[in-house]
């Protein structure tokens, strides 16, 4: 295993291909980070309202709101989730009146359209409000008065193919902004993006073209100077059929007298073709693990440490959250 | 009409519906000559890619003369197609089978993929004179904007469905444009992408800059030079510089493009446009599927249907879930590696995921019962060859 102490990580950067569930893994995560006695932050900046779906409440405003509690771990006193939902219209609002106590012309702003101008179409400008406020949450400490301070921060971040261009907010200003406040905000939130204090987690699943995209970001991320976490394998299949089954399975040649008789002695009534159909459906999940093991063995090749999660068959709800958040606090990734 | 898609072999209570959900068609769509265009949209992760280019090789086999524009397909598949270089050209693919007399009925199939950067620049160079067009194509800020301005993809593969269009119209190259559209968050991002670029350089922000600075801007100065300065203050002075001059050499420009880009939209409102919804048996995909849905709806935009990819392979039999865990707790209870044991807890699992899956589709057709559905089972493996492609062609058709 690769180096696999995530204790001193303040802020968890979630992304993956889309359709592999990387917001259900950062929920998870933070839920299981919770489950630690640690106060931890989700934030989510693709305006989705993701968060608020998974966890069953009201549409998440642009301001902290208390969602969960961890669950109870050796007795301790569990800690809570918080969840954040970033919009850029409402971080550059905030960061103007912040640095610039831009009273009268930040209203003007707004009026002119500029606000409209920097959040949508800017290049880059977004990704530095967003990464902005993500830092913001992170840097904030006990000394912050009347502010809520984190153990932990994790971010649904945007998927794998962008995720490197999102993080690289300084490259991204590169040709545009050389000098001024703008840029040194941009060298400010990188400092923390490149230290150890963060980790950009990679979510995938056991198919060809999500494992690929994860080796791509990587490689991306680390050509950036970007610090890559763990690789978290979601929906794996269940591997309660031994290996020699599967292989026989894959020929054709499993016993179907003995399912037969097996499935009488558990009282089931075989006949129209139960026997076969099981044995189809192992075929099938047999050609399905190979591939997945094909994929399991490049995974491991990446030299990263890696997670699995199960496939949840009842689909993801708030208890399927806790369920996975037990696995990665088990796996000891929170 | 066809009926294979009408009922699913399992249909138990959690999968009736109001009424049969009306099977989509794939090859009466691909058959007829009146469909120019075939979008395919959905959000990101459901397979759009790989559907599109099945959809277009499986026209192409059946005898249409089509051109793929695919976005980002996965490597292999590139090269399988012939399109692993970023060329913005469209290639012809080779090893398209004919029918059994030998005789294709004419189909052939080019592909391409967009390069997003490259289809901008070439259309500042179609505009502008080749003074004007250096210009812009060195400005930082056009550079920047040209590379990852949000929408930019979805604009840009807009704008070349427009430019293969009117070249296939004008030389009668093509008679069917099957378009991917780009992996954003929301399948929206796709049409709200002309639209956008439309606010852009209608902004107040982009007219401002464009004033001259003594002319008759009256009383918008005042407030203009307070934003000047505060902008100059965030963004320092020369990025302001960078934008103004960028906003001035383009904007001889700026017609054209709003043209262009309303001429696009047009183009799919026409009939001849198809479009068709991808999604995973997701609830997040089956939810942007939904806004889709109605957006086309609001837009006039003709919807040809929705592609339920990836689904769950129905398992076979009558075995529940419940039955079949119970009997596997038992023979577990008497040996625990059972290979009976694991088979049925591996069949209770596939239930409950087609159960669920079967749950989520239902709920879309009640709300949406007019939309002809396609279901897509799940392939074991990636599809990475045109072996691959024409498999997922047969599904996408309902052939067995």
């Amino acid at each position: 295993m690769v180096d696999a102490d995530w204790s001193r990580v303040r802020l968890h950067v979630v992304t993956g291909k889309g359709g592999t569930g990387k917001s259900t893994v950062a929920a998870s995560l933070a839920l299981g980070l919770a489950s630690q006695g640690k106060r931890v932050l989700l934030c989510e900046v693709e305006g989705r309202q993701g968060i608020a779906r998974m966890f069953d409440v009201d549409p998440l405003p642009y301001a902290e709101r208390r969602i969960a509690t961890g669950l109870r771990h050796d007795g301790r006193p569990p800690g809570v989730v918080h969840a954040l939902h970033i919009d850029p219209e409402s971080a550059l609002l905030e960061y103007l009146a912040m640095y610039y106590k831009l009273g009268r012309a930040g209203r003007a702003l707004d009026r002119f359209g500029v606000i409209e101008f920097a959040t949508t179409i800017a290049p880059g400008v977004r990704d530095v409000l967003l990464t902005g406020k993500v830092f913001e949450a992170v840097r904030r400490n006990r000394r912050n008065k009347g502010a809520t301070s984190y153990d932990a921060v994790v971010l649904d971040a945007p998927p794998t193919g962008r995720i490197a261009q999102f993080l690289n907010v300084n490259k991204e200003l590169a040709g545009l902004a050389k000098v001024g406040p703008i840029r040194s905000q941009a060298d400010t939130v990188m400092t923390l993006f490149r230290s150890p204090r963060t980790a950009v987690h990679l979510v995938t699943v056991l198919e060809e073209m999500p494992v690929q995209e994860t080796a791509d970001g990587i490689a991306e991320l680390t050509r950036a100077g970007l610090p890559v976490g763990a690789v978290i394998v979601n929906q794996v299949r269940p591997r309660d059929i031994a290996a020699a089954d599967l292989e026989a399975a894959r020929a054709g040649k499993l016993d179907a007298d003995r399912v037969a008789a097996d499935l009488k002695e558990a009282g089931i009534d075989v006949g129209e073709g139960l026997v076969d159909g099981l044995l189809e459906e192992a075929r099938d999940h047999a050609e399905r693990r190979a591939l997945e093991d094909a994929q399991r063995a490049v995974v491991a090749g990446l030299g990263r440490p890696t997670y699995e999660l199960p496939r949840l068959p009842g689909g993801v709800d708030l208890g399927g959250l806790y369920e996975l958040a037990a696995d990665l606090k088990n796996e000891g990734l929170a | 009409m066809n009926t294979r898609m009408k009922s699913h072999p399992r249909v138990g209570p959690l999968a009736s519906g109001p009424g049969p959900v009306p099977a989509l068609d794939v090859d009466a769509l691909l058959d007829d000559r009146g469909t120019g265009i075939i979008v395919c949209c959905g959000s990101g992760g459901v397979g759009k890619t790989t559907a599109s280019a099945a959809l277009a090789l499986r026209a192409a086999e059946r005898g249409r003369r089509v051109v793929v524009l695919t976005i980002d397909p996965a490597r292999r598949l590139a090269q399988s197609m012939g399109i692993e270089r970023l060329d913005n050209t469209p290639r012809p693919v080779d090893g398209l089978r004919s029918n059994a007399k030998g005789n294709r009925k004419g189909g052939a199939l080019d592909a391409m993929m967009l390069d997003m950067k490259r289809t901008f620049d070439e259309v500042v160079e179609s505009q502008a004179t080749p003074e004007k067009a250096r210009q812009i194509l060195e400005n930082p800020f056009y550079i920047a904007l040209s590379s990852s301005f949000a929408g930019t993809q979805e604009y840009m593969a807009m704008e070349k469905l427009g430019q293969i269009h009117a070249r296939a119209q004008a030389e009668g190259s093509y008679d069917l444009i099957v378009v991917d559209t780009p992996p954003s968050r929301s399948a929206l991002d796709f049409l709200d992408a002309p639209e956008r670029l439309s606010s852009f350089l209608d902004g107040r922000f982009i007219r401002l800059l464009l004033t001259p600075a003594k002319g008759p801007a009256r009383m918008m100065t005042a407030g203009f030079g307070l934003i000047t300065a505060a902008l100059n203050k965030i963004l320092g002075a020369q990025v302001l510089r960078d934008m103004q001059t960028f906003v001035a050499a383009f904007d001889t420009l700026f017609g054209g493009f709003r043209q262009r880009a309303q001429k696009t939209f047009e183009l799919l409102q026409a009939d001849g446009t198809a479009f068709l919804v991808v999604a995973a048996p997701e609830p997040d995909a089956l939810r942007e599927a939904a806004y889709f849905v109605e957006r086309l709806g609001e837009d006039a935009m003709p919807l040809a249907g929705l592609i339920v990819n990836r689904a769950s392979p129905v398992p076979p039999g009558m075995l529940s879930a419940d039955e079949a865990m119970a009997a596997s707790a038992r023979l577990r209870k008497r040996e625990p590696t059972s290979l009976t044991a694991g088979l049925l807890r591996l069949h209770a699992d596939q239930t409950r995921v087609v159960e669920r899956e079967a749950l989520l589709r239902a709920r879309f057709a009640a709300a949406h019962p007019e939309v002809p559905t396609a279901v897509v089972p799940a392939l074991a493996g990636d599809v990475h060859d045109l072996a691959g492609l024409r498999r997922v062609g047969q599904l996408l058709a309902g052939a067995p």
